[in-house]
């Protein structure tokens, strides 16, 4: 809890992190903003599916639907959170000289939206009668 | 020709600015997508205001990725700000957030 804590605090402290280590080389940091903007629009990607369910398939019953989009933006909101913890984390290391934090956060997403695909695809077959 | 020599030969500024690019066009397809959920039931004073925050939401990315972008000109850019970052990110969840308060 505390480490979540002190994450948080850096991403509202800009200044903290260059108090601590080497500055790595620019071109580092550059990827690293590469990797952060992929996530965010991954972020957006899913928002975007969010809206499309909802809009696209007016003839669903309008619990699935919802619950369908709410599954996506949840996950949306959560990867555009979390691509700014795992930037501030990666600089951060990059900045001590550590190794690059780890995730189990790709796997869990990569589940979340298999299992949301496999859901719309059950819904979009058997779901019309349900109008 | 100093200037061919200093510049990165992997090009990772021109890379990191066209990133910034491909999101800004994503954000802007979410954003169109909100207005048009905004705008479903008619123009109404709340669906208008949803296009006004979804649009302030999208202006929001823009002025940061526009920022950013103006400073990666160079050859050896500043590194990128957490507080960038952060916005960059709120905006993103402002838009997911519109886009639930419209699904009730």
């Amino acid at each position: 809890m505390n480490k979540i804590a002190r994450s948080v605090r850096l991403w509202f402290a800009p200044q903290r992190i260059r108090e601590e280590g080497d500055t790595p080389d620019y071109r580092f940091s550059l990827a690293n903003e590469r990797t952060f903007l992929a996530w965010i629009r991954t972020a957006l990607a899913l928002i975007g599916g969010g809206f499309a369910v909802d809009q696209f398939l007016p003839e669903l019953v309008w619990g699935v639907r919802a619950g369908l989009a709410l599954g996506l933006l949840a996950a949306g909101v959560l990867c555009a959170l979390r691509a700014v913890n795992h930037w501030v984390r990666c600089e951060r290391a990059m900045r001590r000289g550590e190794d690059l934090p780890v995730s189990r956060f790709p796997a869990l997403l990569g589940l979340v939206v298999a299992v949301v695909a496999v859901a719309m695809v059950v819904v979009v077959l058997f779901g019309w009668e349900g109008v | 020709m100093t200037a061919v020599t200093d510049r990165d030969p992997g090009l990772q500024p021109e890379r990191t600015r066209l990133a910034w690019r491909r999101t800004t066009l994503t954000a802007t397809v979410v954003a169109l997508l909100a207005g048009r959920q905004a705008l479903h039931s008619g123009a109404t004073p709340a669906a208008l205001v949803g296009v006004a925050l979804s649009a302030l939401a999208w202006l929001g990315f823009l002025l940061v990725a526009h920022r950013r972008v103006s400073v990666l000109g160079v050859a050896r850019p500043v590194p990128f700000a957490p507080r960038a970052a952060l916005a960059a990110a709120l905006c993103t969840v402002a838009l997911a957030v519109f886009a639930a308060a419209m699904l009730f």
